[in-house]
């Protein structure tokens, strides 16, 4: 019964870490410009297709895996610069039918780029399952929830430590007020993106092994990233991964406990019911609405 | 931008999109395609629409049909079927084909079937499920194995070693539902028993929760795995993840080296049935499908630097028979349709097809080989 | 002003219904039918999400789940339960109208992004089930739609499709049209500018939200019936989140709060993939591309921009 249940948690820990990740690439660049980002998933994807190509071509794993994030933090930058800085006061529903586009675009581009089979990279540190009270666990699942906690460490310090950290911090709370000390706001906002494109790469290089990469992997990923966001309160780094680590949780627990056929249904009716029953998310509130 | 420029540029637009939908070169005969080249169902459009292309080519180099060249019409439904249908309207609407090789999956094909019935326009299908060519329909056909099939050959090999209870887990796209379908219909009559049951989506991630809970059940013997995509490389990975020591039996669905290399070392030891295409190499010299299915095997790799897949082998096999069917009856689409159901003998890379009046498919269980993959290869488990 | 507006508001209506008319006197073929009715298809759900959207500002990434509704109805009530297909449309439509009126009170409270993820949830859960009822539905291989009959007569040609779908496509905007010059519409315009204002001034905020959800789900439902019995067959994927986004594109690149905006970016969604299929490999990108540069030059939609220079150009 227990080694069961701890297999359930851990692929549901794992899967949700993924989940959160993306999430928290969403949290980064809403917060910053208030732009839900639906092109998010295409940085996993680029993350995972930019390795597995470069180490095809010979490159050592981690120097494929830095090569990989700078691709994608400069296509963050360039997404930024072309398509939303242009539009920045626009309504969030033109923003995030940009982001559509912009997605389509990626991923058109990685189509011609990298063809449209699956790629593989191998497991980090070998395939030989660890078994842990019962439980059989690959140690690439460790490799994501370390890269996951890392991650989310080096987040926060950055947020909270340095000076460009505060000043994102400030932009997102009063974009006009950080102008007003001398915050170079469209810089910021370029590294809004540029940052959760590195997150959103490097959850797509860790997961690459256990998940496989496509040039379409990104669509699901966005979609359950942007339900694990608003599941966790929109806007708090924290509550994202939390989000994500329930979403998945809540899906490995329905497919073992419940139905495979309707694991999806589960979680998605477990986040209708925690949207409902706390309109602001788990980690949100839901205060006073400004007038 | 003015208004005027606004208004330019709209005209301009819409006035392209006219033109480009009209345009056909005369004396050229068409064949069209409509194919899932994007989209969840791309490994096995983008196989069929590259192989299409090259064996166009090489045709038309070697002088064409009947000394006419051949135009292919390719379109990407994106695995959509409303897409699908729309372009098989343009098909025969706009483009005149006179035949079509096409339709990946299942969906698009049953969305498709009623305009070229309608159009009484031979349509040879790539689609797997046995709905396609059952009960007949006059002007469609296919070349791929069907699903009952598969089951039936794996019930057999499964009754050769004994083993008669098994535990399912498919995916939930078209191919998988079909195919449980159809394994969940004949494993009586082979006298297997199915215990336990599990499902995935086919974009999952994550299938060891499922095969816990079939693991866990008692008496299981082997585990059968329908489904197509990444999803049964990962199924297989997390089948040797758990420790599950039954054997594990794929579908045809897998049947391309890519998911050897997918599943990595967990592939080994799985057994599937799948064409002799994938065997071609170690077909015995003596086997009538060797010839052809090593050539197209080594043209395809050689061309796509990718490796060979059914899925374009099946492509090849509707485009041989058509090009037969229209070098003995011309181009009418009739005469060709007629043409096609009188296909006798021809060797393809799935089998040798043998088509009538009744059977639209036209192969038998013998053009199923049961492989096992050993080392990161195939071999004949036979 | 108000006074010249109210003049103008069955200009709207006419026009479309003219070039309805006129579009369906010259198409050359039975192709071109077919696409002109999947225009005039999918304007009837832009139709109905552009008053969600564009005028309520509400915002719903689950409205391929009421077109879902709309096309099962009429592939399975016939083909199971013997139900002529007319009165499965008005089931569908009564079916999908019921399940909006339950879901809209609670889910419409939320607000923006939230509102977003939870109609987007309603929506997969439709498309789930649609999957995965394969003894109803046929699951991921979708079903047969039976023809429709309509006076001992079988509809089955584009042609006659056509003047139907543009038929009901008119009706359904001069009664958006009708509505939005109602006391209810002047209610809207005061919730999409602040609902707390609009709340001070004593609407019910929670009821008027409630009407338009109900009435855009409807509208939905309606293209989906239309859909499943022009197209005599349905797949799940009709439901599936990238169709609720493909309406919310329409939208957008249309003209959100334009009537007519909402079938302009039907003609684009519809029109623009089979003219760039021409590209094969290149079609995605420049279809995102297209969608990016028209929002960046034309940020309120292509129609009300044009419009607004049209007026510029004038005064």
């Amino acid at each position: 019964m227990l080694a069961q249940f701890l297999q359930f948690a851990m692929s549901g820990l794992t899967v949700g870490a993924v989940y959160g990740i993306v999430a928290l690439g969403f949290t980064l660049i809403y917060n910053a410009s208030g732009v839900m980002n639906f092109a998010q998933g295409e940085f996993v994807m680029i993350g995972g297709m930019v390795t597995v190509s470069a180490v095809g071509a010979g490159v050592p794993l981690p120097l494929a895996a830095l090569i990989a994030v700078i691709v994608a933090a400069s296509v963050g930058v360039l997404l930024q610069r072309l398509a939303i800085e242009p539009v920045r006061d626009a309504p969030p529903v033109v923003l995030i039918i940009i982001t559509v586009g912009a997605a389509l675009v990626i991923r058109g581009v990685a189509q011609i780029v990298f063809g449209k089979q699956l790629h593989k990279l191998s497991d980090f540190s070998g395939d030989t399952p660890l078994a842990f009270l019962g439980a059989s666990i690959l140690p690439q699942a460790l490799w994501v929830l370390a890269g996951t906690v890392l991650i989310v460490a080096l987040v926060w310090l950055f947020l909270n430590l340095t000076m460009l950290g505060k000043a994102l911090i400030a932009t997102s709370a009063n974009r006009l007020a950080a102008k007003l000390v001398g915050i170079n706001i469209s810089f910021i906002l370029a590294l809004a993106f540029a940052l959760s494109a590195v997150i959103g790469s490097a959850a797509g290089i860790l997961v690459t092994p256990i998940t496989f990469t496509y040039a379409e992997v990104g669509t699901l990923l966005a979609l359950k990233g942007f339900a694990a966001l608003v599941l966790g309160g929109l806007g708090s780094p924290l509550g994202a991964v939390i989000g994500g680590l329930l979403l998945g949780l809540s899906e490995a627990f329905a497919a073992g406990y419940l139905s495979s056929t309707y694991k999806d249904a589960v979680a998605l009716l477990l986040m209708i019911a925690v949207l409902l029953l706390r309109p602001g998310g788990i980690l949100g509130h839901a205060g006073a609405e400004r007038v | 931008m003015t208004l005027h420029k606004s208004l330019a540029i709209a005209a301009g637009l819409l006035l392209g999109a006219t033109s480009l939908f009209g345009g056909a070169q005369a004396q050229d005969i068409k064949v069209g395609a409509v194919l899932s080249v994007t989209g969840p169902g791309a490994f096995l459009g983008d196989p069929a629409d590259k192989t299409l292309r090259m064996y166009v080519d090489e045709i038309n180099a070697k002088g064409g049909v009947k000394g006419r060249k051949l135009q292919l019409v390719i379109y990407d439904d994106g695995g959509d079927a409303g897409k699908a249908r729309t372009f098989a309207t343009r098909l025969v609407e706009e483009d005149k084909i006179v035949a079509m090789v096409g339709g990946s999956s299942t969906g698009t094909t049953m969305a498709m079937v009623p305009i070229f019935e309608e159009a009484q326009i031979p349509f040879i299908s790539l689609g797997g499920a046995v709905v396609i060519i059952e009960p007949v329909k006059k002007f469609v056909f296919k070349t791929p194995h069907t699903d009952r099939m598969a089951c039936e050959k794996i019930f057999t090999d499964l009754k050769q070693r004994n083993l008669t209870r098994i535990a399912l887990i498919s995916g939930t796209d078209g191919f998988g539902k079909s195919m449980r379908d159809q394994c969940a219909a004949v494993n009586a009559k082979y006298g297997v028993e199915i215990l336990a049951e599990e499902t995935y989506g086919p974009r999952d991630t994550d299938m060891t929760p499922q095969l816990t809970n079939l693991k866990a059940k008692a008496g299981v013997q082997a585990v059968i795995n329908p489904g197509f995509g990444q999803g049964p490389a990962i199924v297989t990975r997390n089948f040797r993840q758990l420790g599950f020591a039954v054997p594990l039996y794929q579908s045809h669905g897998v049947a391309s080296k890519q998911y050897i290399d997918l599943a990595g070392d967990a592939a080994n030891g799985v057994r599937l049935p799948a064409a002799a295409l994938l065997v071609a190499d170690k077909l015995a010299a003596s086997d009538p499908q060797k010839a052809v299915a090593s050539a197209y095997a080594t043209k395809f790799q050689t061309i796509t630097k990718e490796p060979v897949s059914t899925f374009g082998g099946h492509a090849f096999d509707g485009l041989m028979i058509l090009v037969g069917a229209m070098e003995r009856g011309g181009f009418d689409p009739k005469a060709i349709r007629d043409e096609i159901e009188k296909t006798k003998g021809l060797i393809g890379t799935a089998g040798v097809f043998n088509m009538s009046a009744s059977d639209h498919m036209g192969l038998d269980l013998s053009a199923f080989k049961m492989l096992e993959i050993r080392n990161g290869d195939w071999a004949l488990a036979e | 002003m108000m006074a010249r507006f109210r003049q103008n508001c069955w200009f709207e209506p006419a026009l479309i219904a003219l070039i309805i008319i006129i579009i369906g006197l010259v198409l050359p073929s039975t192709y071109y039918f077919r696409i002109a009715t999947l225009v005039l298809i999918a304007g009837l759900s832009a139709t109905g999400l552009n008053l969600l959207l564009g005028y309520a500002g509400q915002i719903s990434l689950g409205h391929a789940g009421f077109v879902g509704i709309g096309a099962y109805a009429v592939a399975v009530l016939p083909a199971k339960f013997a139900v002529p297909s007319l009165l499965a449309v008005f089931c569908g439509t009564l079916v999908s109208g019921i399940v909006a009126l339950i879901i809209g009170r609670p889910i419409l409270r939320l607000k923006d992004h939230f509102l977003a993820v939870a109609t987007l949830a309603f929506g997969i859960l439709i498309a789930m089930v649609l999957n995965n009822e394969q003894w109803l539905t046929g699951g991921p291989d979708g079903m047969a739609v039976p023809r429709v009959e309509l006076f001992g007569i079988r509809i089955r040609s584009a042609q006659s499709w056509y003047w139907i779908c543009g038929g009901v496509l008119v009706l359904a905007v001069v009664l958006a049209r009708n509505l939005l010059d109602s006391s209810t519409g002047r209610a809207l315009r005061a919730l999409h500018d602040s609902e707390v204002a609009a709340r001070s001034a004593g609407i019910d905020v929670a009821r008027i939200k409630s009407i338009v959800f109900v009435i855009s789900a409807v509208f939905a439902s309606l293209s989906g019936s239309l859909y499943a019995l022009f197209n005599g067959h349905v797949t799940p994927d009709i439901a599936s989140f990238l169709n609720s986004i493909e309406i919310v594109t329409m939208v957008v690149l249309g003209g959100m709060g334009s009537l007519s905006g909402g079938l302009v970016g039907a003609v684009i969604l519809v029109v623009l993939p089979q003219a760039l299929s021409f590209f094969h490999e290149y079609e995605h990108l420049l279809l995102g591309l297209l969608m990016i540069l028209i929002l960046v030059f034309m940020r309120a939609g292509i129609v009300p921009t044009l419009a607004a220079r049209w007026a510029r150009g004038r005064t």
